[in-house]
């Protein structure tokens, strides 16, 4: 069974802004946020069928529930991430501090490598992409890829909405990849086609790109979804997923949704 | 110019990302010019490949805009030392592990600082001031001891020349020599050359000498008319030569022959041999070639010429001269250090029908000043381009053809 970190949104909020969709005007509803948040782990536990592990929030810490950017996981190996911002700087600790309880050989890179963990950080079992720029640091990227032994494709983000690659690139269990093009440079998407084969790509319309339609969590052949994205939710049905809505707008607000809310431990 | 230039790292999945295209790319795009340097690609998909890009562009500002805009895609500024030097201990002695100079520009690091080395040269050694502000080159010969001798490899940049811009015989990379190759374009091109450069040196801009290293084949074949020509219509500026061009050259002024033959009937004269000897002679009892152009013995050709027109001559002796001519410097060093000091602001190098001018010359010379040597022997041309100058165009010709045609590019009337 698929297991994920996730983190209850008890003290989330809109504490600082450090992304374009971050406004401190437009502040969470902490009540829909909960909700929200408790609805889409149910659809995880109860639909999808894989296990949680949820670590204790922080107060003062609203950024903890995007657990996606603890770091990245193999095995029973995890690289705690460095954030580029000193704002999520102190989740790093807590974050360590889970898998160590958990029994992880935790590993860092040094501190001037930024790298914001499986956010910027994912892809298929061999060929792994790196989103770099807006956050992550392209030199960490080579460690990576010596501690875990794989190939690290490193993308240029060129658009601050899409300012970690998992909110604009989604690799499936099938072998296809959910994405939105505009968010790379021509030399990223000829990477991108170089590794996966065209009728594999399937492409998001910008309208769902920025509903976060990217930023999906796939188990098997099921997919979790954010609730608003129509056309993306076809295509995927098309191809044999079965797709799950969530309405997760108080965490869009932030800017993330499903897929910023957990991280895979397997 | 010498380029400013940085030199970066990068390393990862770089080529299947295209992120080496991509900071290649930008680097051009930007205006500057990239060497690739120590490209490892990774043997497996899951290796990571690197590559050392040297980044140069023409201005400070530039290059540091370019780092700038490749930095975020991982390629990062190596961190260069200071270069290493240490005092010598004895007259006309290097320190053990001294640097030899090549013929490009070159820089050596001192505290922090890229310095410009000065009086670029290939086969020397490179002086460091005491004050650490400025580098000269300096020959093995002319080391005083306690001189600070840069040693070692670290901190030391060495710039390949870019192409030229000009897109003449000297703008192409070629150093093929043929016999074959169409001597008239390229000829052509060489009188645009010097074209320009008479224009630049009556201004007075740096760089814009031209100097010719001839050989006596020069006189034998016909070419005197031509190259006294050429002096006189200010189109050559240094003079390197030996004994012989300067004996059969006042031979043919005062006799009509060059080593007994009449230049122009063609055959050998009575007592012909002993013309350069008396030649030779009569200029060694008037005391200078200078005066005895001044006092009307010799009256035309080619030394007449440099001593009317201020043509800056070095005449270097060998072990066969007769006499030699007053003037010759016999001290092989001496004449070397002469000739150094000549090639200063040279921009154009001639090097006709002479193996041993030819080649000291080309040595002189920094990789920089386009040269062309013209030899009916190939090797001669051969070994000049092969020291690697881009701007080093060989002609397999004969020495008196080359120099008429030269001459009636520029406007020569028989």
């Amino acid at each position: 069974m698929s297991r994920l970190l996730v983190c209850p949104p008890d003290h989330f909020q809109i504490d600082y802004e450090i992304n374009p969709w971050m406004r401190r005007e437009n502040a969470v509803l902490p009540s829909h946020a909960v909700n929200q948040w408790q609805t889409l782990m149910h659809v995880l536990e109860q639909d999808v069928g894989v296990g949680l592990e949820r670590m204790l929030s922080v107060p003062g810490l609203p950024d903890l529930v995007f657990t996606a950017n603890a770091g990245v996981v193999a095995g029973r190996r995890v690289v705690i991430s460095r954030f580029r911002y000193p704002e999520r700087r102190r989740e790093e600790v807590y974050f360590a501090q889970w898998f160590r309880e958990h029994g992880y050989e935790v590993l860092t890179l040094e501190k001037s490598l930024y790298f914001e963990g499986a956010g910027d950080l994912l892809g298929f079992p061999d060929t792994w992409f790196g989103g770099y720029r807006q956050r992550s640091d392209i030199r960490s990227f080579p460690k990576l890829s010596e501690i875990f032994q794989r190939e690290i494709i490193p993308l240029e983000l060129i658009d601050g909405r899409f300012y970690h690659l998992d909110t604009c690139f989604c690799p499936l269990s099938g072998g296809e990849l959910l994405y939105f093009p505009s968010a790379f440079d021509a030399y990223g998407l000829a990477a991108i086609a170089q590794r996966i084969p065209e009728e594999q790509r399937l492409t998001v319309p910008e309208d769902e790109a920025i509903r976060f339609a990217c930023n999906a969590v796939c188990v098997g052949k099921h997919i979790v979804i954010p609730a608003g994205c129509p056309q993306t939710t076809r295509v995927l049905q098309d191809r044999g997923y079965r797709t799950h809505d969530v309405e997760l707008g108080e965490f869009m607000k932030s800017g993330g949704a499903a897929k910023c809310l957990t991280l895979a431990l397997d | 110019m010498t380029a400013l230039q940085e030199t970066v790292f990068l390393q990862g999945h770089i080529i299947d990302s295209l992120i080496l295209a991509k900071v290649l790319d930008t680097i051009l795009m930007m205006g500057g010019t990239f060497d690739l340097q120590d490209v490892t690609i990774g043997a497996t998909r899951d290796a990571p490949s690197q590559a050392r890009i040297v980044v140069r562009a023409p201005s400070s500002r530039l290059l540091a805009e370019i780092l700038q805009a490749i930095q975020p895609h991982g390629a990062a500024v190596e961190r260069d030392s200071d270069c290493r030097f240490e005092p010598a201990s004895a007259a006309g002695i290097f320190p053990d592990q001294f640097y030899a100079t090549t013929h490009l520009p070159t820089q050596i690091r001192l505290d922090g600082d890229w310095v410009e080395v000065e009086g670029m040269e290939m086969d020397l050694g490179i002086c460091v001031d005491p004050a650490k502000a400025r580098a000269r080159t300096l020959p093995m010969g002319s080391v005083k001891p306690g001189d600070l001798i840069v040693t070692g490899r670290e901190g030391i940049r060495v710039t390949p020349l870019a192409r030229p811009r000009e897109r003449d015989v000297f703008g192409f990379m070629e150093s093929v020599v043929s016999s074959e190759r169409p001597h008239q374009p390229v000829i052509a091109d060489i009188a645009q050359r010097m074209l320009k450069l008479r224009v630049g040196y009556r201004q007075g801009q740096p760089d814009t000498k031209v100097l010719l290293a001839g050989g006596p084949a020069i006189v034998h074949a016909g070419g005197r008319e031509a190259l006294t020509w050429l002096i006189e219509a200010g189109f050559i500026h240094v003079l390197f030569c030996g004994n012989a061009l300067a004996a059969h050259d006042m031979e043919a002024a005062l006799y009509g022959t060059s080593l007994g033959y009449g230049l122009t009937a063609g055959r050998s004269v009575p007592h012909g041999h002993e013309h350069h000897l008396r030649t030779i002679n009569r200029i060694r009892a008037i005391g200078s070639i200078h005066e005895a152009v001044r006092s009307g013995v010799i009256t035309e050709g080619i030394m007449a010429a440099c001593v009317r027109h201020d043509v800056r001559m070095v005449m270097a002796g060998t072990i066969r001269d007769d006499g030699p001519l007053p003037g010759v410097v016999t001290d092989s060093m001496q004449a070397q250090e002469a000739m150094r000091a000549e090639v200063q602001g040279v921009g154009l190098a001639l090097l006709v029908a002479s193996t041993l001018h030819a080649i000291a010359t080309g040595n002189l010379l920094p990789a920089s000043v386009p040269t062309v040597c013209v030899d009916v022997n190939p090797s001669v041309p051969t070994k000049l381009a092969d020291r690697g100058s881009f701007q080093a165009v060989g002609l397999v010709m004969d020495a008196a053809s080359f120099l008429k045609e030269l001459a009636r590019e520029l406007g020569w009337r028989l």
